[in-house]
Formats: structure tokens, C-alpha cells, sequence
């Protein structure tokens, strides 16, 4: 085990990748010369060359689709966006091709393609750059959604998706290139996709999460913990597959849910979540099951507005006690 | 260079010929839904001036409404001989039973969506043979192909069988997409052929992304890539056009050019009349083929595809071409966007078919009964395809979960709908 970066866990699991299968390539703006945008690439052009770590102009729909072809015959491409934000200029590309190649040839086209980059909020990007866009890619039947709130679940994760025969998106949070974690060093580490993990184990309540908003979950988590609050955080890690038996089992372990996510509420994932639990542990709850997401507005851009849109520990704290009638 | 080409005696069509015309006026009549005709002059004729200016490097054409000779306004002036060098007697013969096929095809599967065994959109080919037939036969069996959702007679073409591809219409369990993709969406992998994409320009970066496995791998492939004029105005194609020109890709990029996209008409849809041209925005070879034309087509989808494979370069090609029918087989043949003569006028003077027959007749390579053997021949494979596709078995309950996913070996719940698989 080595202490690395999140950013550092997904350079060595490209670079992993691309060794091991000379049908992966990395494709997307500034990639290549320019190390990435947020340096997840770097040095990886010098190490594979071009054809295979490939800077494209500014044309997001037009890269998505060329992946999404030259997976059509084979290739394994693993296509960056910049920030999610931009992913919806090729939103056509990944819905209408990608999502359903497969289905519409009756099973002649598997799409064995990675979308992956930063999404979420940063820091006063305002509206059109502070999007989490996860529940909109987990919507289509077709896409696999891989949401790593840890540098070992990034580096796990995503060799798991590259080497998957189904188009995946793997989200990034934008925040998080920079926390370092423990890493397996080893070559064949990978994660299963649908895999959730407990990241705290608690009695009282469940707070249900996933990528940037497990460590939110984790802060309030410790602040209950002081109140004598025993919050258990389930980190999805994928939300397709959704790994359904662990969400169950830790409503039946608590009886009592917060879902916190970085999205809007409508139709969010917090709102399949729900759908979910009510339908299969009705019985199993004491509470209803309240959300934690962000506020159901553009991002706006003032700091203090910007506070006030995005999930909290304190909000997270808030929704746990009144579940918990305090 | 209107003039200068040869004008096809009048009076002097045979009687097959005309048969034959008889025969896609029925298909065509079935698939108008009765729109009455308006009288009502083109609206491109006001819309638009005739002069085209090419003073300098910034200009270019001015929109302009085609003049009847439209579709050969760039061919050369070839002898008969020259029109057919470089094919043998046997491809020439087969691409006449490959156009007969696709026309006979296409009026049998007219006639299955008036009985019903058809659904959804369905939209026919009939008048646009010339352009896949000519333009396949330019490449190798090792090529592909992909193209919109006009694609029955591109799917026949790379060598499909009509059966299965009726099956698919009637969306049955043979169907070449297992009856899940059905008129918009057929696949054949082992013969290269990419589909079938029914988003207006949605195929055209997939087909980018081919032509890139191609460089990728080094392999010396060619990628065919079919859409309509309407396509030329997304923003998929200009993206796809700069990268296939900026990499070098070996993609041929054919624009089936038949003037309408549903209702509106190029002239309405384009400040540049001229879509060859578009190419020059791209650093791309830009050419017009004449697409009732089936030597043309040849000759133009030639060039670009040796090139491609020589030097890894795209072209861009417009074939100028003509549907005999509706949009779809739920829209008019004819109404408020283009008058009953003008298709009158396409289909007596312009017929692909006809057009062809007449060279091979003068050729002496193909004879009037010869001609009927082959019809009658592409008639019963289309009436057979129609009975395999009634014997073949729908889907399964089951198969409505197959295929949404590759790999379903993976932890966890892929499907939300909180339903027992069938
Ligand atoms: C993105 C998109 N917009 C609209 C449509 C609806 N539509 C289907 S075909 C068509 C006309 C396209 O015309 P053209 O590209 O010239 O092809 P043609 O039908 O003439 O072969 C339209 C508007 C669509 N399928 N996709
Ligand atoms: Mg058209």
C-alpha cells in the first residue's frame, strides 16, 4: 500500500490500462501536451504517444461519437471530458449511440467505452460549471454509472470500467484530485462494479451516498458521534449497478435513512433511492426517509449563496435528527 | 454542360420499362396518404436568385433552385465506352440486379406496411438506387458501411439477406437485429455493416470514430458513410468533417442529396446551395456526383475510396439524387412542398433504373429480356423475403432483457423496474 492522490490513483490506473491492452486509448481536450486539464493524464503521451493519448479540438459531440465508432469495432477508448458540464454537448452521442447500440443490433455491437472527468461543484464556477450530472447518465438503461469517493475506489474502480464491455461513466469529483488515501500498489487491483462499501460503521441511521458527498457524510458522521449518534455512511460507489443488498441490509440494521446527494432533488438519485427502499423495506422503517441534495436552483455564484446551494454538514446533521425525532 | 449531355429519346421507352414504372407509381400511390396537390408554385423559385457568383476565394454560391438538368450539373461529358471502364460485364449486370432488387424490395415491404406487417416509421428508397449500388461497388467486401434510417436498400447492398431483412421489418426474432431494431436500425457485423441510425447527423461521428480504428490499426479499410442533405446542416457533421481532414482518416463522407428533408426543401435550409463546397470549410476534396446515375456514382465513389485507402484521406461527396416517394410511408409523395409534376418528371425522365437499362441496352451487355429475366428474378426474392419474414417466429417475452447490457456479470441491480425477468 502507498499513500497517492486521488489524481495520482487514476493516472496509474490509465497508465495500467493502457499497458496492459493496446486497444485502449485516451482521448479528449488538452489530454495530451497539456497533461490534462486537471493533470489525471500526465506524462502519458510521452509514455503511449498520440494515436494513442489524442488532444482533440473543442468539438465534444464529434470525440464522443468517434469513441463511441471505434468501439463499435473493437477499440477500448476511454473519452475525458473536461467537467461533466461539457459532456452534454454529447449528450446525443452517449444516449442515442452508446446507451443503445447494442440493444438496436440485437447484440451484434457491445460499446466497451469509458466516459470519465470531474463533476460537481467547485468553488464559485457558478451555474453552467458546477453541474452533478450522475442521475442524468443513470437514467438510460445501456450505461453503467461508477461514481469513486476515494483514491483506492478511483484506481480500483476505473480499471474495472476500462476493462468492462459496456459503455461506462465514471464520475470524478472535481474536489477530490487532491486527497490522498492507501492504495494497493498491486497491478491486478480492481474493484467490482455494484459493489457498495459501509465507509463508518453505525447503529442509528443510514446516510446513503456516493462519490465528493461520502466525505461530507463522513464529517457529519463524526459530529454526530460527539451528540452519541451512531451514523452509519454507505458509499455507493456505483449507482449502476446499484448494489440494492447492502442498501437494504442497512436500512433493516438502522431503520432509520438520510440519502445525501450532490444533485438536484428532482428525479435525483436520492429519488430512485427512496422509490427503492419504500418498496422493499417499507416495514423495516421508523422514519420517514428524508434527503439532503443541492438546493433546486442554478448554482448561483456569491460565496455565501453558493454555501447556502450546496449540501452540508450541518444540513446532513439537521436531516438526521429529525429522523431520529430529536 | 446541361446541353452538351445527351437527352433520351422520348416515345421510345419499352414496354418493361414502362411496366416498371407502372409498378413503383402503385407503390408510390400507396404510400400517399392523400394530400391533395397544391398548385402552389416552389417556394424556391421565389426564395432564391439564379445567379451563382464565384468571383475570388470569398465567394460562393448563391442559393439557387435547381435547374432541371440539377443532378448532372457537374458530370463530365464521357463516352459510352469511358462510362464503362474499369467494370466488367458481370458487375455491371449486377449492379442492375442489385437496383432491381432494391427497388422490387422496397415495393414489397410498401405493400406489407399497408397490410400492417410493418409498423412505426418506414422509409423507402424508390428512385435512389443509383446511389448505394454505385457507390458499393466502388468498395470491398472488407469496407463498411453505415448510414441514417433510409437504409433498406444499403442493407441489401453489403450483401444482406432480403429475408432476414424483411424479418426485421416485420420485427421478428430473425430479423438481422433480432426484431429489436427494426426499418431505422439493421446491423450486420460480419458484413461490416454499422447500422442503421435514426438521429438526423448521429451516424456521422460513429462513422468518424470507425475511419479512426481503421489509422489506429493500420489496416488499409475504407469507411462509407451515408447520411442525407438535411444532416449537412448539424453540427456532428462539420465536427466530424474537420477531425476526419485534420487526422486524415479514410472516410468518404456521401451525402444523398434528394433535395427534400421531409418537407423543406434544400434551398430553404442552406445559406450554401452548393454542399460539395462545404468541404472546402474542411481542407477536404469536395465532388458532385450525378445520383441517377449509377456509372457516376462508380466513377465519383471511386476516386474517393482509392484515396482513402492510398493516402488516408477523406472526401466529401454529394450525390445528387431524387425520392419517387413520401418521407416515410405515412407522408405525402407530393403536396405543399413539391408538385406531382415535378415527381412525374423524375420518375419519366430521370428513373435510375431506366437511365441504366438504356446504357446496357446500347452497350449490348444486357438485352430486353434479359432485363425482364433479371426483374422477374429480383421480384421473387423480394415476394420469398416477404414469406420468410411471415414464418419467422416473434421475439420471445425473454428476449425484451437480452442485449441491454454486455456484461451483466457484475454485483449488484442493472434493471429498476422492479419486474421479474420473463
Ligand atoms: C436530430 C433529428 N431531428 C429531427 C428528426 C426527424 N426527421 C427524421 S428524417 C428528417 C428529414 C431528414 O432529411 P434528410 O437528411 O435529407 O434525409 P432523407 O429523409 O431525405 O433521406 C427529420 C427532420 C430526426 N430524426 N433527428
Ligand atoms: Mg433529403
Amino acid at each position: 500500500m502507498a499513500e497517492i492522490t486521488y489524481r495520482e490513483a487514476l493516472n496509474q490506473a490509465l497508465a495500467e490500462e493502457m499497458e496492459r491492452d493496446p486497444d485502449v486509448f485516451l482521448m479528449g481536450e488538452e489530454v495530451g501536451v497539456y497533461n490534462g486539464a486537471y493533470k489525471v493524464s500526465k506524462g502519458l503521451l510521452d509514455r503511449f504517444g498520440e494515436m494513442r493519448v489524442v488532444d482533440t479540438p473543442i468539438t465534444e459531440l464529434g470525440f464522443t461519437g468517434l469513441g463511441v465508432g471505434s468501439a463499435m469495432v473493437g477499440l477500448r477508448p476511454v473519452i475525458e471530458f473536461m467537467t461533466y458540464n461539457f459532456s452534454i454537448l454529447a449528450f446525443d452521442q452517449v444516449v442515442n449511440s452508446a446507451a443503445k447500440l447494442l440493444s438496436m443490433s440485437g447484440g451484434q455491437f457491445p460499446i466497451p467505452i469509458t466516459f470519465r472527468g470531474p463533476t460537481g461543484a467547485a468553488l464559485q464556477l457558478s451555474a453552467q460549471h458546477s453541474q452533478a450530472l450522475e442521475a442524468m447518465y443513470a437514467h438510460f438503461p445501456g450505461i453503467k454509472v461508477v461514481v469513486p469517493g476515494t483514491p483506492a475506489d478511483a484506481k480500483g474502480l476505473l480499471k474495472t470500467s476500462i476493462r468492462d464491455d459496456d459503455p461506462v461513466a465514471f464520475f470524478e469529483g472535481e474536489m477530490l484530485y487532491n486527497i490522498k488515501g492507501e492504495v494497493p500498489e498491486d497491478e491486478d487491483f480492481t474493484i467490482p462494479l455494484g459493489v457498495a462499501e459501509v465507509k463508518n460503521e453505525g447503529s442509528d441511521v443510514s446516510i446513503i451516498t456516493h462519490g465528493k458527498m461520502v466525505h461530507v457524510a463522513l464529517q457529519a458522521a463524526g459530529k454526530l458521534a460527539e451528540d452519541e449518534v451512531s451514523a452509519e455512511v454507505l458509499d455507493l460507489r456505483c449507482l449502476r449497478p446499484l448494489d440494492t443488498d447492502a442498501i437494504l441490509a442497512t436500512v433493516a440494521k438502522t431503520n432509520r435513512v438520510v440519502i445525501l446527494e450532490e444533485g438536484w432533488p428532482y428525479g435525483g438519485i436520492s429519488t430512485t433511492l427512496t422509490t427503492l427502499i419504500q418498496e422493499e423495506a417499507f416495514d423495516h422503517l421508523d422514519a420517514p426517509i428524508l434527503r439532503v441534495t443541492q438546493a433546486d436552483v442554478p448554482m448561483p455564484y456569491a460565496k455565501g449563496l453558493e454555501k447556502l446551494a450546496k449540501p452540508s454538514v450541518e444540513r446532513v446533521v439537521e436531516q438526521v435528527n429529525k429522523v431520529l425525532y430529536r | 454542360m446541361a446541353e452538351s449531355t445527351k437527352k433520351k429519346k422520348k416515345g421510345g421507352r419499352k414496354k418493361s420499362d414502362a411496366e416498371m414504372e407502372v409498378k413503383a407509381e402503385e407503390a408510390s400511390e400507396q404510400a400517399d396518404v392523400s394530400e391533395e396537390t397544391t398548385d402552389q408554385e416552389a417556394i424556391a423559385a421565389e426564395s432564391a436568385g439564379d445567379e451563382t457568383t464565384d468571383e475570388g476565394d470569398n465567394q460562393v454560391a448563391a442559393p439557387k433552385r435547381p435547374d432541371p438538368d440539377w443532378q448532372k450539373a457537374e458530370k463530365p461529358d464521357l463516352s459510352l465506352d469511358e462510362r464503362l471502364q474499369g467494370l466488367e460485364e458481370d458487375q455491371l449486370r449486377q449492379m442492375m440486379k442489385d437496383m432491381l432488387l432494391a427497388r422490387r424490395f422496397e415495393e414489397k415491404a410498401a405493400e406489407a406496411y399497408a397490410l400492417g406487417k410493418i409498423g412505426g416509421f418506414c422509409h423507402l428508397y424508390i428512385g435512389q438506387e443509383a446511389v448505394v449500388t454505385g457507390a458499393v461497388h466502388a468498395q470491398t467486401p472488407d469496407d463498411y458501411v453505415m448510414t441514417a434510417y433510409r437504409e433498406h436498400a444499403h442493407a441489401l447492398q453489403v450483401g444482406m439477406e432480403p429475408g432476414v431483412v424483411m424479418a426485421e421489418l416485420f420485427g421478428k426474432e430473425t430479423g438481422c437485429s433480432r426484431g429489436k431494431g427494426g426499418s431505422m436500425h439493421m446491423f450486420d457485423k460480419e458484413r461490416n455493416y454499422l447500422g442503421g441510425h435514426g438521429i438526423v447527423g448521429g451516424q456521422v461521428p460513429l462513422a468518424l470514430g470507425v475511419a479512426w480504428a481503421i489509422k489506429y490499426r493500420k489496416e488499409e479499410r475504407v469507411m462509407q458513410v451515408y447520411m442525407g442533405e438535411a444532416a449537412v446542416n448539424q453540427g456532428a457533421f462539420h465536427e466530424s468533417l474537420n477531425m476526419a481532414a485534420l487526422w486524415g482518416l479514410p472516410v468518404v463522407f456521401i451525402v444523398e442529396n434528394n433535395r427534400f428533408g421531409m418537407g423543406t426543401a434544400w434551398e430553404r435550409a442552406s445559406s450554401l446551395y452548393d454542399i460539395s463546397q462545404k468541404s472546402k470549410a474542411y481542407a477536404m476534396p469536395g465532388r458532385v456526383a450525378d445520383g441517377m446515375d449509377v456509372l457516376d456514382m462508380y466513377r465519383v465513389t471511386k476516386e474517393a475510396v482509392d484515396r482513402a485507402r492510398e493516402d488516408s484521406g477523406p472526401t466529401l461527396i454529394e450525390a445528387r439524387t431524387y425520392r419517387f416517394v413520401g418521407h416515410s410511408m405515412s407522408d405525402p409523395v407530393h403536396g405543399v412542398y413539391r408538385t406531382k409534376e415535378d415527381v412525374e418528371e423524375h420518375k419519366e425522365q430521370k428513373d435510375p433504373i431506366r437511365l441504366f437499362a438504356d446504357v446496357l441496352d446500347e452497350a449490348g451487355i444486357v438485352s430486353q429480356e434479359e432485363l425482364e429475366e433479371m426483374d422477374d428474378e429480383a421480384k421473387r426474392i423480394s415476394a420469398e423475403s416477404v414469406e420468410f419474414a411471415d414464418e419467422a417466429p416473434d421475439p420471445e417475452p425473454s428476449a425484451l432483457y437480452e442485449d441491454v447490457y454486455a456484461n451483466e456479470d457484475v454485483n449488484g441491480r442493472l434493471y429498476f423496474d422492479g419486474r421479474e425477468r420473463p
